[in-house]
């Protein structure tokens, strides 16, 4: 009875596993295959096996369909500048709601709280008519005043700055910490930046991990917003660039493969070097929630 | 005298204290309020006005009109047309034919109710009197991307709560390479929505890999259309959305069974509690706050289903997938119409609103 129950357990176990990976193997496996076999592999096994003529043309092919590594560095440009400036700002609003006291803080935690569960597509239309319409600083040429912030990285990067989760989590983290490292801080003459600076920020390790990923990961998959506010290809990101294939779609399927697995890899290698900042960012929003 | 020194010094050292915290607390608020808050606002009123993407005259304040639009629902009862010997016009398929609703829907007409709606459609048609009535509505699409979107939430919420809470059950428990399989269910979380959209899109087209796998096992299989079928097409949007999303709530079930003390279930195995038992005293009181967490994220996750919707369907077919959302953005930026998309928005979030609204109930009284 015993091993009858643990062989269905294992045998559920690794169905599940196809189940999920299925889809994936199969666009890594068809990347490599020319449509002709692609789409003559469909439906049996030998989809998801490496057979027939096997080679790296559909890549050369996205290569020179796209900008390819314009794209790359554009989406890395907007990942990295919106999660370095949002580890700033969310940690240092963390700071300040954790460990000091200070006038209107209720106001300001009841702001941050109530944006917690707010959808970004409720917002999305009407940011859009504000950003369309803002009056812009431009410096090109001397000083002047533009009207709408589209077609750049910084509409894809504002926005998604400061982010009530982030500010939570480090809030959250910041309250752990023991309160006598600052009182003896406080006691040596530190200021309270320093405190953030150079006591708390250096033990967040484990918070900005979290952070970092909770902010990187959807910008490197963004889609609908710079759909929205980039037409013009050199601030495109790299889910954007899916788009040059729709031109004659159900004839490229070998280079889609390829430009989904170019995608798609980067993402599955930083997961799986830092899986335990995912787990742990998930599980503790789960139970703090 | 030392008392109102040390007061006045302690309070000098609060206003400083302030003063910091809000220095380092501005950053952050400027930008939610700019970016998070106002739009909010600004999208309120736009609800209120024809504002149009890019135009270049100033959005006029149209007061409810968007709403009525929005919301208007009517009924109206058509007559059939007689001939002049009093009996029914019928066409080829023998069928009544009605008076043409175009002259009640259109600019001018008698019925101030209807002008402006298109038909739904048509039910209870009395063959005796020569009469059918019909059900009309402002936008006929936002009601069937409303009821999208709420079934899509019905159907999503349970099982993919259940089958994650699955899940984490099986990584759980004594199995070797747990962390294999665990981290093999959390893949698909952390792929693009793009990616996975693109590579569903492949599996269920006509000669996708679906049909043609169900196809090789069974020869007499004709293949369904799945995604330009209005029958299939929002299942196939479920099942693919629970495929991808299941992973990050296992993990959160995952993180409930971990708080969960093991000295209880030591306990009640020394009462010589079976596997059920086990699961029903102690595994799920345990999750209860866990369980109030999942429902909240997925709900509203949920709720705002569109980026599948706008690689696999784009809303079709015949709306058969389009959800609120959808509707937000193919009004709001498709065809421009910043006011009306807003109104939809504002629609959406209310709903959301409500939604969170009566889970916090819910979550107070599973708390006592």
């Amino acid at each position: 009875m015993k091993i009858l129950l643990k062989s269905f357990k294992y045998f559920s176990a690794l169905f599940l596993a196809i189940f999920f990976a299925f889809p994936l193997v199969f666009m890594v496996i068809s990347s490599l295959k020319p449509d002709f076999n692609l789409l003559q592999d469909t439906g049996s096994y030998r989809a998801f096996l490496p057979v027939g003529p096997i080679s790296f043309d559909n890549y050369l092919g996205v290569f020179d369909r796209i900008p390819f590594f314009m794209f790359v560095i554009n989406s890395l440009i907007v990942a990295t500048v919106t999660t370095v400036l949002g580890l700033v700002v969310n940690s240092m609003m963390g700071f300040a709601l954790a460990r000091m006291r200070f006038k209107g803080k209720n106001y300001v935690f009841a702001v941050i709280i109530s944006t917690l569960i707010l959808p970004f597509e409720v917002m999305a239309i009407p940011l859009l008519y504000l950003m369309v319409n803002l009056p812009v600083l431009s410096f090109s040429g001397g000083l002047h005043i533009t009207k709408g912030l589209f077609n750049n990285y910084q509409v894809q990067i504002l926005p998604f700055i400061a982010s009530a989760i982030s500010i939570f989590l480090f809030m959250q983290y910041f309250k752990t910490l023991p309160k006598e490292l600052d009182e003896a801080a406080r006691v040596d003459g530190a200021s309270w930046f320093m405190i953030y600076r150079k006591i708390a920020m250096p033990l967040a390790g484990p918070a900005i991990g979290t952070v970092s990923i909770l902010t990187f990961l959807p910008m490197w998959n963004s889609y609908i917003w710079p759909v929205m506010t980039v037409q013009d290809e050199r601030y495109r990101p790299i889910m954007v660039g899916l788009q040059y294939f729709y031109v004659n779609f159900g004839t490229a399927w070998g280079q889609i493969m390829a430009y989904l697995t170019l995608l798609t890899i980067p993402v599955v290698i930083l997961f799986l070097s830092m899986q335990k900042f995912f787990v742990n960012s998930i599980a503790t929003t789960g139970i703090k929630g | 005298m030392s008392k109102v020194l040390h007061k006045r010094n302690l309070s000098s050292i609060r206003s400083g204290e302030s003063r910091t915290a809000w220095g380092l607390a501005i950053p952050a608020l400027a930008l939610i309020m700019s970016f998070i808050v106002l739009p909010v606002v600004v999208g309120l009123g736009l609800g209120f006005t024809n504002a149009q993407l890019l135009s270049p005259t100033a959005p006029e304040f149209t007061g409810l009109s968007n709403f009525r639009t929005l919301l208007g629902v009517a009924t109206t009862t058509l007559n059939a047309e007689k001939n002049p010997d009093g009996t029914f016009v019928k066409d080829e398929n023998n069928q009544i034919v009605y008076e043409n609703l175009r002259d009640r829907t259109r600019e001018g007409s008698k019925y101030p109710n209807l002008i402006g709606k298109s038909e739904v459609k048509r039910f209870s048609e009395n063959k005796e009197e020569g009469t059918i009535k019909v059900l009309l509505a402002g936008d006929p699409s936002f009601w069937r991307s409303f009821t999208n979107t709420v079934f899509f939430a019905l159907v999503v919420v349970p099982i993919q709560g259940g089958f994650a809470l699955l899940l984490a059950l099986l990584v759980n428990s004594r199995l070797k390479g747990r962390n294999f399989f665990r981290t093999i269910y959390f893949i698909p979380t952390v792929t693009s929505m793009v990616v996975i959209s693109m590579l569903w899109r492949f599996i269920y087209q006509n000669d996708g890999l679906l049909n043609k796998s169900i196809a090789n096992i069974n020869s007499d299989y004709k293949p369904i259309d799945w995604l330009s079928n209005p029958k299939t097409a929002m299942y196939a949007i479920i099942f693919m959305s629970i495929w991808q999303a299941v992973g990050y709530h296992m993990i959160i079930w995952l993180g409930g069974l971990q708080t969960i003390p093991a000295e209880l279930y030591e306990a009640v195995k020394m009462d010589g509690a079976t596997a059920w038992h086990e699961f029903k005293y102690v595994t799920l009181p345990g999750l209860r706050h866990t369980f109030v967490f999942i429902l909240i994220t997925i709900t509203i996750a949920a709720l705002g289903l569109f980026v599948q919707v706008s690689i696999l369907t784009n809303g079709g077919p015949l709306d058969a997938t389009t959800t609120l959302v959808h509707q937000a953005f193919t009004k709001g930026y498709g065809r421009q119409q910043i006011g009306y998309g807003s109104a939809i928005s504002f629609v959406f979030f209310g709903l959301v609103l409500a939604i969170s609204l009566i889970q916090r109930a819910l979550t107070q009284k599973l708390e006592d």
